[in-house]
């Protein structure tokens, strides 16, 4: 039981009040959002660091005026996942368990084991939740059944599992109809709206990588017997700095959003080709002037296209439709030529250093 | 959208199989049809291995090897040197990319 002392810090407290069970007291909390709680989304969807710190208290909440014989329905600790469930509620009187999921969403708790059988009977018992209802049901999101194994709970607490749609904007048509689920409630979607809100969280990572990056070709291409030239450095190097600029666009943020219209199901092909595409584009009309050297077309034509497949590659941790046996078949075949690639794009370096001194 | 074919590792065992449908009820890509009094898979290659039929199968009719389809997950893990983790949670939440 969230006793008020140690009631989720993010939640606006101001209205906050209580319901008195015969458990003792419950926090109420409202359906509609605050303006922090807006600002709150759009900041965890924009900084990993915020995001990973965004909780709730776990325990028991009241929303409406719940009585013994409302719904109690299931969420995860990280507060973006309990303010979506809060303001779909709108309306309904229900009561909510919050599980200990250390800050992650349902999804991706329920594969760690977190959102799990073994912490659900604990807060069932915790929240003392059979005197505070009547009734035997908890409904848990669809998406937390691969940590709970339902028949469990219910051996050892007499809760029966129903789960609900996979999205909880679908919780009141479930809810009316009496806890049926139809087909299209049970499916993941993975449109373009939900794959443009998460590549936010594959350029920004990126983009530390870019940094580090455009450090090694300012002293690459600056580098000149008589030592680092800045006119060197931004002569030469900027066509490689924008090329690599492409090359992390590519992989982070086009071919997720264009993902089914991509040829090829492995995500590493599907970023491989759009980067050699974009580098092609940008090298060969464009930049012939300032990309003057074979070596330094061939590194362009090996190192960008591996780089945004790599990245194009860590998109399959978002996705809904990837699996750990395909993503695992990829990485066999495309991380040996990765590495295959650094080592060619690194001598075709080089190469070109060695051809402008006039060693070659 | 799916994903690469014939790598799936979901089996069913139809003689444990009681028909009672809570497969069907978890599986969030349709992998799963009613047949007659049982269930089979309807297409395999949907299934992306999360391993929810299997846990709630209180028959034991599934299996599968269940993880997360994640390469910074595996990438982290060949490089521990254990099971793929993504990092977000748990104790080294620091440089957390996914979810």
């Amino acid at each position: 039981m969230s006793s008020p002392g140690e009631c989720c810090e993010n939640v606006e407290l101001i209205d906050l009040r209580f319901v008195d069970t015969t458990a003792g007291r419950v926090p109420v909390v409202p359906a509609d959002w605050s303006r922090r709680d807006r600002l709150g989304r759009l900041k965890c969807r924009l900084f990993n660091s915020y995001r990973m710190s965004y909780t709730v208290e776990p325990g028991i909440y009241a929303l409406g005026s719940p009585d013994g014989r409302s719904p109690v329905l299931v969420t995860a600790n990280y507060k973006l996942s309990f303010d979506l469930l809060r303001r779909e509620l709108t309306g309904f009187d229900a009561w909510i368990v919050v599980l200990d999921t250390r800050g992650i969403n349902v999804w991706c708790a329920a594969g760690k084991g977190t959102f799990g059988t073994d912490e659900l009977i604990r807060r069932i018992c915790s929240t003392h939740l059979s005197e505070i209802v009547e009734h035997r049901r908890i409904i848990l999101p669809q998406l937390g059944a691969p940590g709970v194994r339902a028949h469990k709970v219910r051996e050892q607490t007499e809760f029966s599992v129903s789960y609900g749609p996979v999205y909880a904007r679908d919780l009141p048509a479930y809810l009316d109809s009496g806890c049926i689920a139809t087909a299209k409630m049970r499916r993941t979607q993975f449109g373009f709206k939900e794959r443009l809100e998460l590549t936010p969280m594959e350029i920004f990572p990126a983009l530390k990588g870019f940094l580090i990056f455009l450090a090694a070709v300012f002293v690459v291409f600056g580098l000149q017997p008589e030592g680092i030239l800045f006119r060197s450095a931004w002569g030469s190097g900027l066509p490689i700095a924008v090329l690599g600029l492409a090359a992390l666009l590519t992989g982070t943020l086009l071919t997720p959003l264009l993902l089914p219209w991509i040829p090829f199901r492995s995500f590493a092909l599907k970023g491989f080709l759009l980067g050699e595409l974009a580098t092609a584009l940008l090298t060969f009309p464009a930049g012939t002037e300032a990309v003057r050297s074979i070596y330094l077309i061939a590194f362009s034509l090996v190192f960008f296209p591996a780089a945004g497949s790599y990245l194009a590659l860590q998109f399959t941790g978002s996705t809904s439709f990837t699996g750990i046996s395909g993503v695992k078949k990829e990485l066999k075949i495309a991380l040996p030529l990765y590495i295959a690639a650094a080592a060619a794009s690194l001598i075709l370096l080089i190469l070109y250093k060695l051809q402008e001194w006039g060693i070659l | 959208m799916k994903y690469l074919t014939n790598v799936v590792t979901l089996e069913l065992i139809p003689e444990r199989c009681t028909g009672c449908g809570r497969c069907l009820e978890v599986c969030p890509r349709e992998v799963f049809g009613k047949n007659g009094k049982t269930v089979r898979i309807v297409d395999r290659d949907l299934c992306i291995e999360c391993g929810a039929c299997m846990m709630n199968c209180s028959f034991n009719a599934i299996r599968v090897n269940a993880g997360v389809g994640c390469a910074a997950a595996i990438i982290n893990g060949l490089i521990k040197g254990g099971e793929p983790e993504c990092g977000c949670g748990g104790n080294d939440a620091s440089d957390a990319s996914c979810c």
